[in-house]
């Protein structure tokens, strides 16, 4: 069977590869999308959906502040199933020493023109009431929470609005080479193909440093109310960079739908997909100890999902070396529902030859060449 | 700081006290305090283990045996019950087992405790509910499950002078008709969908089951004067707040019957959450066992509706069997099969008599809600190839009853395959599901045992 010719295949639907299909199809290619299943059913239905400003390093900085740009560019036409909520992050100080760290933040992040705002013990509890006592907090207003799923189909529509193909239902089991084959026997031809297989790209593209990196979360019945703001530890920081060991932090997050979204978890090595019951436990004692009302509140279902890892916690955004037709868009760990966009637009102004509106070097695939041709 | 005040957030929600969890160790844990489960817990535990049975209703007896008969000498389930007692099984009663936190240990859910229940072998008697399917009107108030209003007419509510339409399918629409006509209500119609041939061909098959045909025998003429129409059922129901009629369709008419009340109920599905979660083979939505009730999973035995709809008496058997086998005592066990088999032809006569027609998935109209919990229409769901993608798309089943309601439905209308099982299987407090089953708030060694 011939699934045609295109200029580009996408191989994967989450929202990541939405996000791709979308603007290449924007600005005119022929572009073919393909899943194993469906669309925005990896791990983009497992995430959290906070598009959320982070500043672990300079270029994560960068790529998250440009993507969450480009989500509110996107927000008056996003239909209301995705529940874009500027809601806000409030990144809690538990003591002192987290508050000093508010404060180098609020430097950091108003240097580079993004606006938050310094809270005391008293505000941070006025705007939280059901925080135990903290010792303040950063709020960073800009950021927000979407329900991803939702938001891949709609990136996926319009891109089939613009001639887009979507093949639904078979797994590709072989790309590169300007092709991508499909287990039904399926072949596409294009002059560029895209591994956006998130967590799985690694059996798509051999020699990729992806690891999984498994999370929880639990998700609340509805307390219309009951947080106002997506609210993260300050800690979490620590735990989500701590590459090695299981962590969980304290990250609540309130739904549209008036339902609290209870989280994380981070545990490299566990590659089954069930709830791990310790884990779970840990995480929700840290929620408690935070907020102490949520031990009360009534949950309906935990589930887990698999994060893409690299070594250096940043996403890979570009062509792979040694291929001149297969480029990556993969690796994007916690924050692909924020970074999708940003991706999009680096992937397709690469293919077109156009200079990025950021620098695009730290995303760029042939650097863990690199760390493997120094033997690092 | 005005961007700060517009979003304070509310603190109705105060922290109560913390559960206590208590633990539990037996050689044979039962699940679900049903005919199955305490079949099973007695013959377990007349071998001298040490059994528990735990149930989420505040008194054993399961749907059939829970009312107020209970405790009236010479029923069956006066019976069963004084056996438990005789033989010291631990009752854990109002206590929903929601999550498996680590090999042969399960937790339960109860009103200001979590129980920590940790087994040699685990007996599943999770029994079955009943389907709905979505029509016209469904969800108006008073328009309600055959197997709920018998449940609330037992529990107190007044039915006396009620008009009550019947719909559906089983031999639960009689049997609740009854029930219902001895309380004083007013039975307009039964509407059964099955046709007359099924329903002849399924009594014929009853012929070798004299029981069955007494207890017929016995509802027929409690039913005497009531109109029982088959080939029928219900299209939709109407009112303003509440129902004031129901349209049926009999012999291709459709006609308006004035009720106070319309109970549905489309047969039964089994409760499969938690022999899901647990890994147990599934087939064609049943739990898979083997002739001494043992599913794929080694030391967990299923009886019961989990294993297929077919009545209290199967029941009770695959209880004693599954017990038996339990303890080892498997001779005894086998003398009990030829029992067994029998109550099974009538479970293949049921499934076969009341299979639902093709008519019944196209009630639904497009603007029909066929999700309560997250009011999803039907419209909005038949483009969607699974399950799964129908629910992460339109919160389809993501309420708190998990598609415990539309899951069934959506079954039968899209052929749709049931969703993986997470925990918890059933809503339980942020605290519970947070329980460490090795943490230090345990307070060990709370052994509430059996006689031995
Ligand atoms: C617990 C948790 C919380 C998170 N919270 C956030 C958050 O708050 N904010 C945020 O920005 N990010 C968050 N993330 C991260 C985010 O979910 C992911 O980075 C993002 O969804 C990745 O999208 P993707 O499209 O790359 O991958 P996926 O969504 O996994 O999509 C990959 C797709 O590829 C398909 N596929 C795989 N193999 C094949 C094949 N061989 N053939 C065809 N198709 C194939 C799959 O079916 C799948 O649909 C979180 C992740 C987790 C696990
Ligand atoms: C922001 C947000 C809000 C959410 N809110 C809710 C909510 O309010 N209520 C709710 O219920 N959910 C909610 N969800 C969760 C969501 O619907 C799913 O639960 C989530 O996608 C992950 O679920 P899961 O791991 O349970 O996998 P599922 O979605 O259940 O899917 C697992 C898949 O794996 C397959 N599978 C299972 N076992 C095997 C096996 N052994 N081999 C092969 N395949 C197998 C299943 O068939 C299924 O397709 C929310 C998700 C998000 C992102």
């Amino acid at each position: 069977m011939n699934g045609g010719r295109h200029d580009v295949v996408v191989v994967g639907a989450g929202i990541v590869g939405a996000a791709c299909a979308y603007e290449f199809a924007r600005r005119g290619l022929r572009v073919a999308i393909v899943d194993r299943e469906m669309v925005g059913g990896g791990a983009t239905a497992a995430g959290m959906g906070h598009i959320v400003v982070m500043d672990d390093s300079e270029a994560q900085f960068a790529l998250t502040r440009y993507s969450q740009t480009l989500w509110q560019d996107l927000r008056s036409e996003l239909p209301t199933d995705v529940e874009y909520d500027r809601c806000g992050t409030i990144w809690v100080a538990a003591d002192d020493e987290e508050m000093a760290e508010v404060r180098s933040k609020h430097e950091y992040y108003g240097k580079r023109g993004v606006p938050t705002e310094v809270l005391d013990s008293p505000s941070l509890q006025r705007l939280e009431p059901n925080l135990r006592p903290m010792a303040g907090g950063l709020l960073v207003s800009e950021d927000a929470v979407l329900y991803a799923p939702c938001a891949a189909r709609f990136l996926i529509e319009r891109a089939q609005e613009h001639g887009a193909d979507l093949i639904l239902g078979s797994p590709v089991t072989q790309m590169g080479q300007g092709k991508a084959e499909l287990a039904d026997g399926s072949r596409f031809t294009a002059k560029f193909v895209v591994n956006a297989a998130g967590a799985c790209s690694p059996q798509l593209t051999p020699g990729l440093e992806v690891r999984k990196r498994k999370g929880h979360l639990v998700i609340t019945d509805r307390y219309p109310g009951f947080i106002r703001h997506q609210l993260v530890e300050l800690g979490y920081l620590k735990s989500a960079s701590a590459l090695h060991k299981d962590s969980v932090a304290f990250n609540v997050q309130p739904r549209r739908t008036g339902q609290v979204l209870i989280g994380s978890s981070r545990q490299y090595g566990a590659e089954h997909e069930e709830v791990d019951h310790e884990i779970l436990s840990r995480m929700l004692t840290r929620a408690e100890e935070y907020m102490p009302g949520l031990a009360q509140v009534s949950s309906i279902r935990a589930w887990t999902g698999f994060r893409a890892a690299t070594p250096d916690k940043l996403p890979l955004i570009g062509p792979w070396p040694g291929d001149e037709s297969l480029f990556l868009a993969t690796g994007h760990e916690g924050l692909g529902i924020t970074t999708s966009l940003a991706t999009g637009v680096l992937l397709a102004d690469q293919i077109a030859g156009r200079k990025s509106q950021i620098a695009i070097d730290p995303y760029l695939p042939s650097r863990m060449a690199e760390v493997v041709a120094h033997g690092k | 700081m005005s961007a700060v005040v517009e979003r304070c957030a509310r603190q109705e929600w105060k922290s109560g006290p913390m559960s206590r969890e208590v633990c539990h160790q037996f050689e044979v844990l039962v699940v679900g305090g049903g005919p199955a489960g305490l079949a099973a817990a007695a013959r377990a535990a007349e071998a001298s283990a040490t059994v528990g049975i735990v149930d989420d209703n505040p008194k054993l007896g399961g749907q059939i045996w829970r009312g107020a008969d209970q405790d009236a000498a010479g029923s069956d389930a006066s019976m069963w019950l004084a056996r438990l007692k005789a033989r010291g099984v631990a009752v854990i009663c109002g206590a929903s087992v929601f999550d498996l936190p680590r090999p042969r240990v399960l937790l339960a859910e109860a009103e200001t405790a979590v129980h920590v229940l940790a087994y040699s072998k685990l007996i599943l008697a999770t029994g079955a509910r009943e389907r709905f399917l979505p029509f016209l009107g469904w969800t108006l108030q008073n328009v309600i499950g055959v197997g709920g209003l018998q449940a609330m007419v037992k529990s107190g509510l007044p039915i006396r002078g009620r008009r009550v339409v019947i719909s559906g399918t089983g031999p639960l629409l009689p049997a609740v008709a009854a029930h219902l006509r001895e309380r004083g209500a007013e039975i307009m119609v039964i509407c059964e969908q099955a046709s007359w041939t099924n329903l002849l061909g399924f009594g014929c098959s009853l012929l070798q089951q004299p029981g069955k045909i007494r207890q017929g025998l016995r509802l027929s003429r409690q039913l005497a004067g009531v109109k029982f129409l088959t080939n029928a059922w219900v299209v939709s129901a109407h009112g303003g707040t509440a129902l004031e009629y129901a349209v049926i369709r009999s012999k291709g008419e459709t006609k308006a019957i004035p009720c106070d009340y319309l109970a549905c109920g489309f047969h039964l599905v089994p409760n499969l959450e938690l022999p899901m979660l647990l890994g147990c083979r599934i087939r064609n939505g049943c739990v898979e066992v083997d002739d001494l009730q043992q599913t794929a999973v080694p030391n967990i035995l299923c009886a019961g509706e989990p294993t297929g709809v077919g009545g209290v008496e199967l029941s009770i058997v695959e209880g004693e069997i599954a017990g038996l086998a339990a303890v080892g005592r498997v001779d005894e066990a086998k003398r009990r099969f030829r029992e067994r088999a029998k109550h099974r032809a009538f479970a293949h006569a049921l499934d076969h008599a009341f299979r639902l027609r093709h008519e019944l998935s196209s009630l639904p109209s497009p603007d029909t809600v066929v999700c309560r919990c997250e009011d999803v229409r039907y419209s909005r769901l038949d483009r969607y190839a699974s399950w799964r993608s129908a629910k992460l798309h339109t919160r389809c089943g993501m309420g708190p009853c998990q598609g415990r309601v539309c899951g069934p439905a959506v079954q039968f209308l899209f052929n749709w395959n049931s969703e993986s099982v997470r925990p918890p299987i059933l809503p339980v407090r942020v605290e519970s599901l947070a329980v460490s089953a090795s943490g230090p708030r345990s307070e060990y060694a709370e052994v509430l045992g059996g006689s031995k």
